[in-house]
């Protein structure tokens, strides 16, 4: 118990903080601090999409349900933060760009990765047999996810990028992060992903307490 | 010598439960009927035994000489004849049989297949497109194609459906002299069919 | 026993045949796949009329025709065995790989015919510059390649789903975005009457992108079919 009043502290902190300190990018001014949110929620996309896929693979292998279980509440989680990432990223974009949506090659591929998640729970949705969605979908999963590096290749050479060299977001962390910055960014990266966690575990738990209730039924 | 295990198995789709607890053990020469009403599962229980389903506990074992099979060679050894496994319609009876006999891994002389065709009941059929057969040529049909590369593991779910009485009359032939030398299990409530396995698997109640 | 038997390229052979002869039977597959190709086409053509248009739109017109009607066709080859009942027949004799390089040849020669129909009659009705005739045919073979190559795979998922058609586009459009991205690139390059060095980047990555999608479609295979 103690350490989700922790969690709650620090997150409250690192939200202030995040407001009152200089701001990470004197350019472009306050709305630079919200790279203190994006890149976390972007990072704790890709993990989560990386984790389903390694329980999808692991379904695969052992056919246990709990690996879809996990598979699904990662699939679930990737896709809220990924689009939480997009709409922290499109604010950005209007603030520094001019306008919402670029068709970047960030926003492009992010554009793909919901597109694919989209495709994986209406694949979910359409099959009735728990055993058949849960191998189905396991297997799109791994199909989809083959063609990342496809993407990452092809993406950013064919369409072209507003700033094709320094990111913004890349120079910030390379150039400009300053020792306050620095410390903000990982506690916020930390926190959010322990939060992340957190709510796996806690989405797990459900489906793990409803399984065994329909067993129970019988 | 082939032998097929069944234990501790179990079944559920969801929440219901359909069968739990089948345990037999059937060697070559042995046959076996599962009965019950309907609905009591017995269709799931024969597609669980030739793996089209998963169990929900329980294991499948098949093993010849003691030696477990592995995937290919029970799939090469075993036969189903069901009412939900479809021959191609628009093949005639001959395509579908020399289909099937290639995929499944065996080979076939026109000598044979006109072989298999009489023995069901179908000569001189043989070109025409099993779209134009009645349902009980059909279910003659399943059987020739069951019949290939000579199964030690023969699977029935319903045999007599669809057939007239001298149809029956021929399956009935046919599995008496096939459980001779295969492992024969019949889902059926057909008294007569029953009769002709020694073992009993009741399902529902 | 007669101890010879059908190989691994006899049996691909047999499912092939077998669904090529259906095909023949029935049509099923190639008049949806010519009928909407050519309906898109004609739509195209209707409302940009002749008028100059680029290189670069009439390369993305173009695969946008090919992959609609990719998308109308390519799934018939798992949903028939689903509908007629056949599949769990086939599941229980046949090996999972040679069913499903058996239907990846059905689609491939089935995307050929569409394509050899197709192509001749976007150039007569756009008026595109054809560029390098044999430099384009290469383009053309390794889209068809990747096309069918990424999306048999997928065709076998949503046969076993409740709603098939809408499914099919959805689950594969992600999936070919990298790809559709390079053939129109190859293809605009191609039209601008460029040299083949200059497309060599994108004909290796086309080349990859197919033989890594078939791989990946061999390995997965069997827990589709086999659930």
């Amino acid at each position: 118990m103690w350490w989700k009043i922790l969690i709650f502290m620090a997150m409250a902190a690192v939200i202030v903080f995040s407001f009152v300190t200089p701001m990470p990018q004197a350019q472009i001014g306050s709305a630079s601090r919200i790279f203190y949110y994006h890149i976390p929620q972007a990072w704790i996309c890709v993990l989560a999409f990386a984790m389903s896929m390694v329980f999808s693979i692991r379904y695969l292998m052992y056919r246990r349900p709990a690996e879809d279980d996990k598979a699904v509440v990662a699939a679930g989680l990737g896709f809220v933060f990924c689009l939480l990432a997009t709409i922290t990223g499109s604010i950005f974009a209007k603030v520094t760009w001019g306008s919402f949506w670029n068709w970047d090659p960030r926003e492009t591929s992010i554009f793909i990765l919901l597109l694919i998640y989209g495709a994986y729970f209406a694949l979910r949705g359409a099959v009735e047999v728990e055993e058949r969605r849960a191998s189905l979908s396991a297997v799109y999963s791994i199909f989809a996810f083959v063609t990342v590096p496809f993407l990452i290749f092809v993406v950013p050479r064919i369409v072209p990028s507003l700033h094709p060299e320094d990111s913004v977001v890349n120079e910030n962390l390379r150039f400009t992060m300053g020792p306050a910055v620095r410390a903000i960014f990982f506690s916020s990266l930390a926190l959010f992903t322990v939060l992340y966690l957190w709510i796996f575990s806690l989405a797990r738990r459900v489906r793990v307490v409803e399984r065994f209730r329909m067993e129970q039924e019988d | 010598m082939y032998t097929l295990k069944a234990s501790q198995l179990a079944k559920r789709f969801g929440a219901r439960k359909v069968f739990s607890d089948i345990d037999f053990q059937l060697h070559t020469g042995q046959s076996l009927a599962v009965v019950g009403p309907n609905g009591s599962g017995k269709s799931t229980l024969l597609k669980v035994l030739v793996s089209l389903l998963r169990p929900a506990r329980g294991r499948v074992e098949y093993a010849e000489d003691g030696r477990p099979m592995d995937e290919t060679t029970i799939r090469n050894r075993l036969s189903f004849v069901a009412p939900y496994l479809n021959l191609y319609d628009h093949l005639t009876a001959e395509e579908n049989l020399r289909f099937f006999c290639t995929v499944g891994g065996h080979r076939v002389t026109g000598k044979e297949i006109n072989g298999l065709l009489a023995g069901v009941g179908l000569e001189g059929r043989g070109h025409d497109l099993v779209d134009g057969y009645s349902s009980g040529m059909k279910q003659r049909l399943k059987y020739a194609v069951a019949l290939l590369g000579d199964p030690d593991f023969l699977f029935l779910d319903e045999p007599g459906s669809n057939l007239d009485e001298q149809g029956r009359e021929m399956i009935r032939a046919l599995i008496e002299k096939r459980r001779q030398s295969s492992i024969v299990v019949i889902a059926t409530n057909e008294p007569q069919e029953v009769g002709l396995a020694e073992q009993i698997c009741r399902l529902g109640g | 026993m007669p101890s010879k038997s059908a190989g691994l390229a006899g049996r691909t052979f047999a499912v092939y045949a077998k669904d090529i002869r259906l095909e023949l039977r029935t049509r099923y597959g190639l008049n949806a796949i010519l009928m909407f190709g050519i309906t898109t086409l004609a739509v195209v053509s209707f409302s940009l009329g002749q008028s100059g248009l680029s290189p670069k739109l009439l390369a993305a017109l173009f695969w946008i025709i090919i992959f609609f009607s990719a998308m109308s066709g390519l799934a018939q080859v798992f949903i028939r065995e689903e509908e007629s009942g056949t599949a769990l027949a086939l599941r229980l004799t046949a090996d999972p790989d040679a069913i499903y390089l058996g239907k990846l040849f059905f689609n491939l020669t089935l995307l050929s015919v569409m394509v050899v129909i197709i192509t001749p009659l976007f150039f007569i009705f756009t008026d595109a510059p054809a560029g390098n005739v044999g430099r384009f045919v290469v383009v053309l073979v390794l889209g068809v390649l990747g096309l069918c190559g990424a999306t048999t795979l997928v065709a076998a998922i949503i046969a076993k789903a409740s709603v098939k058609g809408a499914l099919f586009s959805v689950l594969s459009f992600p999936i070919l975005v990298p790809l559709l991205i390079t053939l129109t690139a190859a293809t605009e390059k191609i039209f601008d009457g460029l040299t083949f060095t200059s497309v060599s980047a994108e004909l290796q990555f086309l080349t990859a992108y197919a033989v890594v999608m078939i791989t990946a479609s061999v390995l997965l295979f069997k827990f589709v079919w086999q659930e």
